[in-house]
């Protein structure tokens, strides 16, 4: 209990420094540069009232002490304002609403299905010492040693322009021959499907590598093991065995989860860019072009929060799983 | 040097080199200078050609030249990401390793918080307002690169400090009254070497990746050509979806096989840290278990004792 209570305090210490450090963040930018994008918004065809609001965020023009800006900035962020885009004029917040979905999914299935098949790969290969599979390790590693975003180009032109097997744009078909309706409905799934398959390629072919030799470095340790040893002279038959070592030396990995999280995330977020995928990442690619910076800001304070709370879930469920764990602290 | 004889490091070694020589030498044998325009009115790319070994881009740049040239700069940033994040690392680890107790909480928690970070979203972030002058700087993109890589070092190294401070050699000198700063010197940190190059290759791979996104999403300005902003016009002008594959695709190898060089070291150097876990030889699991990649030692996210009994490297054997 006590140990859960530890973690618990930490991340929500790390969580409210995110939330303060992303306040004074916009206060500590040359002023200039905040001057120059709120003149620029100026003659822009904002109304008033949005470049008040804005004032208000960046606390330039506004009498406010510091204080009560940053009041004001907690509560609004607790009421889910994340301020307002200056490049589209719409909330911060609901821009990110109709993207984090496709961010979501992209990042979910390719992470839960780099991690599946990592793992077990990983279970086989430590177990199956210098078996075929290990002289795969090498060529899983190239992926890992190659940036996302290139390793995303390397797979649009292979399998997208020249393979011709996927598309390799947007989120779905949104081409002139195209009627499709967004929402449950088999036409329009099938497309995202189809247009999903090569940025979630990416993110798995570059993901897999670590969770492939972690698990299998763990495994080995493990199988040293007198209990495994046990197992084996009980006569168990050998998936038996490997299944015990396999169970132990799983835990680890969970943390290592939690540690490579935020990698795996920011990789999506630029894959994403590379094909036209219309997730977060691409409003990220946006909000640079256009210097939307309460946009930026915004989609990093939610990641940021996001991968915490990642990183909590598998730190409590290591926790749960590996009574050392709780002994500890 | 164990390190030396082993076929993966003296490939990458090798790789890593040639690409080396032609970031320096490569502006010098460049056909034309980065800047330089070829002569014609059209506005769209020229395919490569016997004129144009990699064709040109919009603006009429011969790309081979801007190949060559480019590596210099990319380069240069990514190892000084990786220069300083291991001087920031060895500070950290050791300090964490060596005094233990509350510092070492304190470091390792701000060491969880730095890894959990999306690094390059911060980077941006942090780097978009600037004005030019600062971010076309390499010393100034290194060392802010480098605030955001020291974390994943720092915890390696801290496990292995925790290791070799159980050691013998280490408590006989304590014994025989050496003085801790010596100790840490002479006894500590040369056993930190092998996983310090494992350390610095890995930060390195994050710098260039770190580096060259930036560039290619235009968040840095560099004054220079860097194969990160050849491609972030190739990403403005769609080329990738227009087809013109010979504009970031040659950029896009270099990197990739800058990464794969780096890859391939670190490999061999972790088959001499651990030949237990990469060769046929099987045996109780020795000392620290380490290796290329996101997975280092037996980890909780909590700060933890040292293994029972490590095993000191093998070279520091007395």
């Amino acid at each position: 209990m006590r140990t859960l209570l530890r973690r618990l305090g930490f991340y929500l210490l790390a969580g409210f420094a995110a939330v303060t450090l992303n306040f004074f963040l916009a206060r500590l930018l040359p002023g200039s540069a905040l001057q120059n994008a709120l003149a620029k918004l100026r003659g822009a065809n904002l109304d008033p009232d949005a470049i008040r609001a804005l004032e208000a965020q960046y606390g330039t023009g506004s009498d406010h002490s510091l204080l009560s800006q940053y009041l004001t900035y907690l509560s609004g962020l607790l009421h889910g304002d994340l301020g307002l885009s200056t490049s589209q004029s719409a909330p911060v917040s609901s821009i990110l609403g109709s993207t984090l979905p496709w961010t979501l999914g992209l990042v979910g299935t390719a992470t839960a299905l780099a991690f599946v098949v990592g793992t077990l790969a990983g279970i086989v290969v430590g177990w199956k010492r210098n078996g075929l599979l290990d002289g795969l390790l090498p060529a899983v590693t190239f992926f890992q040693s190659v940036p996302y975003f290139i390793l995303a180009f390397l797979v649009m032109m292979t399998l997208g322009y020249f393979g011709g097997f996927f598309p390799y744009q947007n989120g779905y078909d949104i081409g002139r021959h195209a009627h499709l309706t967004p929402g449950w409905n088999g036409p329009f799934v099938t497309s995202v499907i189809e247009h999903g398959t090569l940025p979630a390629l990416t993110v798995v072919l570059a993901s897999l590598a670590g969770w492939m030799i972690g698990m299998r470095n763990m495994m080995i340790t493990t199988m040293d093991e007198d209990y495994v040893l046990v197992a084996a002279a009980k006569g168990l038959p050998q998936w038996r065995v490997a299944a015990v070592a396999a169970r132990n030396a799983i835990l680890p990995t969970i943390s290592n989860f939690a540690l490579s999280i935020s990698l795996v995330v920011t990789g999506s977020l630029v894959t994403e860019i590379v094909f036209t995928y219309p997730g977060v990442g691409w409003q990220i690619y946006q909000a640079i072009l256009t210097g939307d910076y309460p946009l930026l800001q915004g989609i990093l304070l939610v990641v940021v929060l996001t991968v915490l709370a990642v990183n909590l879930v598998a730190d409590l469920a290591y926790v749960a799983l590996d009574p050392r764990a709780r002994k500890e602290a | 040097m164990r390190v030396l004889r082993s076929p993966k490091v003296l490939a990458g070694s090798v790789l890593l080199l040639l690409l080396l020589l032609l970031a320096v030498v490569g502006p010098l044998i460049a056909p034309h200078s980065a800047d330089w325009q070829a002569d014609r009115t059209s506005g769209l790319p020229l395919a490569p050609s016997g004129r144009f070994w990699l064709g040109t881009d919009q603006q009429q740049h011969d790309l081979f030249s801007r190949l060559l040239t480019g590596g210099r700069d990319t380069l240069l940033i990514s190892f000084l990401a990786g220069l300083f994040a291991c001087v920031l690392s060895v500070v950290v680890g050791v300090t964490a390793g060596f005094v233990g107790g509350l510092v070492d909480d304190l470091l390792s928690a701000l060491a969880n918080i730095f890894l959990a970070l999306p690094g390059l979203l911060i980077l941006m972030v942090i780097m978009k307002p600037l004005p030019p002058s600062e971010t076309s700087d390499p010393l100034l993109i290194g060392s802010v690169i480098a605030l955001t890589a020291w974390a994943w070092g720092a915890r390696v190294l801290r496990a292995q400090t925790l290791a070799l401070r159980a050691a013998d050699y280490v408590e006989s000198a304590r014994v025989i009254g050496e003085r801790t700063w010596r100790i840490i010197l002479f006894e500590v940190v040369p056993n930190l070497l092998p996983i310090l190059a494992s350390a610095f290759i890995f930060t390195v791979i994050y710098g260039i990746g770190t580096y060259t996104a930036l560039a290619w999403l235009g968040v840095i300005s560099p004054a220079s050509v860097t194969w990160g902003t050849v491609l972030n016009e190739a990403q403005a002008s769609g080329a990738a979806v227009n087809g013109y594959w010979w504009w970031y695709l040659p950029p896009a190898l270099a990197v990739a096989l800058v990464g794969i060089a780096l890859a391939l070291v670190n490999f061999g150097i972790d088959e001499v840290i651990n030949p237990r876990l990469t060769s046929a030889r099987t045996g109780r699991a020795r000392g620290v278990v380490f290796r290329l990649g996101l997975t280092p030692v037996l980890k909780s996210a909590a700060p933890q004792a040292a293994p029972p009994n490590p095993a000191p490297l093998k070279e520091a054997q007395p």
